[in-house]
């Protein structure tokens, strides 16, 4: 029992990047009717937000330590932040140690401004090409960014931890009445699967109950109509697509201290997450959610030593297998819509 | 049979696309004369590195090219002569190789064997290498060794650390210098017995390839041998990045001990889950939890950061070897003083056995007085050294594999600095790690004889 409730646990936190990811992904598809393989650069942009805040914070000036010697035996060069100078040592510290909640702050305007610039500068010349193109220039897209990255940060993992206060784990299963150190949880991945809630949360608010929000889902239902109702639905997308690649950069931002960020872990998330947007159904928004946290908790399943006793290599196909099910039975996905990519 | 459609264009065109045709093997084989594969022509000879220039190892293959450029300097008697200074065969004396100035050529590997086969074919073909060198994956060392046993090219490779390269698919024509999976497990054992008692139960999570395996194996046996018990092992997918749900279940397994036989990203990720998820927090049988890294490299200990702290590994060389441990390693501050000088920090164990690994080339051709691969072969099988940084080492002729003392290191609790992650716990004498030529870990295959090509 103990075993399948942390497997539940371990699918939750991978489940609310999954559910993140393929959440902006259907409102970009939902919206502007394209299919957006750049969406994981932008999750591995947001981590490296963090990873750019957090260096930001460390910039440092250098100084000479005559007591210390450094590999070559010459007087040691000690780096001090800048932030010492202005805040003291122990509140400078306290900053950095803040590193990645603070870079919220940093990442959500650079995500909005990212997603404006990708939707204005190059996906909307694609609007009225088939989905292929589509496909072709937004996948070309992700390995330019990611190359970028590469070219900026190298291809090792960039340790980003999370703030000590959030750094160790609990004994979630004793809470539960079970034996004492049975079920041990992160508080991050707690953190992050919280944060996932409210972001998810806000995100279907803003739709919900916001006027801004009804002529989107408006539009989504029909963009022609609202069209000819005299609204400019297209800036509204747009808007759209820069919330959607900040929700994306959200997700990766506070992902980081789970898995140190490299360039490669867009490409990582991205085809699981495009899986989960066909289970959940093609623009729909619940079931993106819902097949997020679904997917996220079959993998943590098929991953137990037990059932990879009993089927070698299931961790590596569970999701596939089960989108074919899905489709086969539900064709359009658990909550897909009639009519999404069928014409 | 009609020759109405010949014309003076055609035979013209025609011959020449023949005459080339005919020509190109003699283009790419100038050296038929001469007995061997690429018999260096005119002043120069081209050495091949091959190197993964993209990729998730691209960092590590940086620092093997800076390594390889800094052998080629100082076989040409540029900068500061490096380790030629303290190798004891004294055969090099930096005026390049037989007389010849030393240029070099290098591929992407991409961690992709395919890729490094291709790369280094083109090297030979295109390029007239020599030699090759290079690699950061086992899978990618073996496939290239087997390319130039083919094509009759010296292949000395870097960064490898899978028993197989020289257990199961030796070749005449390939070298290693870098330590291997079974020297792990024996120069651990005594030492995780000595911290960690011999009554354990240990978890193993192991990359599922070639170079998981022989570790998990040879840990497994070394370990097992000293009274440890092995309560699971579990092969992780190589595209894994969440270790979590292979993290979890070890707590429940009554393991108090959890070996992860990953490397690069893999071991990062799987090491920064295992830490978060409170592993080493844990009393197990009433011992502390403890977690085992059979292979250490600088560049994951500073991906993993503070998460390395107090964990065990091995090394098959540290840039603080000489300062720390004396003369025997002489030759390791004369590499770092270069690599440090020229580049602004200090080489990695990868950077150290690629320029080794050259240096030693050099030298054999030089002793051997050819570059023809049979002569590099019998004066590097067998061939006792010292100076390069390692201490007193063997090539050993059966399997040409190095033998030496072999680091056992542990994560530093408080690095002075970004580059100082990692203390020497001891250092096993190469005595403790030398096993028999057909041990079972090493066991079919075949060394067969040295090809010099065409």
């Amino acid at each position: 029992m103990d075993a399948i409730v942390i497997q539940i646990l371990n699918g939750l936190d991978k489940g609310s990047a999954y559910a993140l990811i393929a959440l902006g992904l259907t409102l970009i598809f939902g919206t502007l009717g394209v299919v957006n393989f750049a969406h994981g650069a932008l999750f591995m942009i947001g981590a490296f937000c963090a990873v750019t805040f957090s260096k930001f914070l460390n910039l440092s000036h250098i100084v000479i330590d005559e007591t210390r010697k450094d590999f070559l035996g010459n007087p040691l060069k000690v780096e001090v932040p800048y932030i010492y100078d202005f805040f003291g040592q122990a509140t400078g510290d306290a900053i950095i140690d803040w590193a990645v909640p603070l870079s919220i702050i940093f990442a959500i305007p650079v995500m909005i401004a990212i997603g404006f610039i990708m939707e204005r500068g190059l996906i909307k010349h694609f609007y009225k090409r088939p989905h292929a193109d589509q496909i072709l220039v937004t996948f070309g897209l992700a390995i330019v960014l990611q190359e970028v990255i590469k070219y900026y940060y190298g291809a090792n993992p960039i340790p980003t931890p999370a703030p000590a206060a959030f750094a160790g784990s609990f004994d979630f299963g004793a809470m539960l009445g079970f034996d004492p150190n049975q079920i041990i949880y992160p508080y991050w991945r707690l953190v992050y699967f919280a944060f996932a809630a409210v972001i998810i949360g806000a995100v279907f608010a803003f739709l919900q109950f916001t006027t801004f929000g009804m002529v989107v889902r408006a539009g989504m239902a029909d963009r022609e109509t609202v069209g000819l109702l005299g609204i400019d639905i297209d800036k509204r997308f747009t808007i759209m697509f820069g919330i959607a690649a900040a929700v994306a950069g959200l997700a990766g931002v506070m992902y980081a201290p789970i898995n140190s960020p490299n360039y490669h872990m867009g490409m990582d998330f991205l085809v699981l997450s495009f899986v989960v947007v066909v289970v959940g159904g093609m623009g729909s928004l619940p079931g993106a959610v819902l097949a997020g946290f679904l997917l996220g908790i079959l993998e943590s399943f098929a991953s137990m030593a037990v059932v990879l006793e009993t089927l070698p290599g299931i961790n590596q196909i569970i999701i596939y297998l089960v989108a074919i099910i899905i489709l086969l039975t539900r064709p359009r996905g658990l909550m897909g819509r009639k009519g999404v990519m069928e014409e | 049979m009609s020759f109405k459609n010949l014309t003076r264009r055609g035979v013209i065109k025609t011959g020449a696309i023949a005459g080339a045709g005919l020509a190109l093997p003699t283009y790419l084989r100038a050296d038929g004369h001469s007995g061997f594969t690429n018999a260096p022509q005119g002043d120069t000879v081209t050495l091949g590195f091959n190197v993964p220039q993209s990729g998730p190892y691209a960092d590590e293959g940086a620092d093997e090219l800076r390594a390889f450029q800094l052998a080629v300097e100082h076989l040409n008697g540029e900068g500061d002569g490096g380790m030629l200074q303290t190798f004891s065969s004294k055969a090099l004396d930096g005026t390049g190789i037989l007389g010849k100035k030393v240029q070099y050529v290098s591929g992407d590997t991409q961690t992709k064997s395919d890729a490094a086969r291709a790369s280094a074919k083109s090297m030979i073909e295109k390029d007239g290498a020599v030699m090759i060198s290079g690699g950061s994956s086992s899978g990618v060392a073996v496939a290239v060794q087997a390319l130039c046993q083919e094509a009759g090219i010296i292949f000395m490779a870097g960064l490898t650390h899978s028993n197989d390269t020289t257990g199961k698919d030796k070749r005449a024509n390939g070298f290693r210098h870098f330590f291997n999976s079974y020297m792990s497990g024996a120069a651990l054992a005594p030492i995780l017995a000595k911290e960690y008692g011999t009554d354990r139960k240990a978890y193993h999570l192991t990359a599922d390839y070639n170079w998981g395996y022989t570790t998990e194996e040879a840990v497994r046996s070394s370990t097992e041998a000293m009274g440890w018990e092995t309560v699971n092992a579990v092969k992780t997918p190589l595209t894994a990045t969440d270790f979590s749900a292979y993290i979890a279940p070890v707590i429940q397994s009554g393991a108090d001990v959890l070996v992860l036989n990953h490397y690069g990203g893999n071991m990062v990720n799987s090491l920064t889950n295992a830490v978060q998820f409170g592993l080493r927090d844990q009393t197990v049988n009433g011992k502390q939890f403890e977690i085992v890294v059979p292979l250490y490299s600088e560049l994951m200990a500073r991906g993993a950061g503070a998460n390395i702290k107090g964990i065990i590994g091995s090394q098959n060389w540290d840039w603080s070897l000489e300062d720390k441990l004396g003369a025997r390693y002489t030759g390791t501050n004369a590499f770092v003083q270069s690599f440090g000088t020229k580049y602004g920090f200090p080489p990695s164990q990868a950077a150290h056995t690629c320029y080794v690994q050259t240096l030693l080339y050099a030298d054999a051709v030089t002793r051997g007085g050819s570059f023809n691969p049979c002569s590099v072969v019998e004066a590097l099988a067998g061939f006792e050294f010292d100076g390069l940084g390692n201490g007193p080492t063997l090539y050993r002729a059966d399997d040409h594999q190095c033998f030496k003392d072999v680091l056992v290191v542990k994560g530093k609790e408080n690095p002075e600095n970004q580059y100082d992650l990692v203390e020497i716990v001891e250092v096993t004498p190469a005595e403790q790690v030398t096993y028999a030529p057909d041990h079972p870990q090493f066991a079919g295959g075949s060394l067969g004889t040295c090809n010099p090509g065409a």
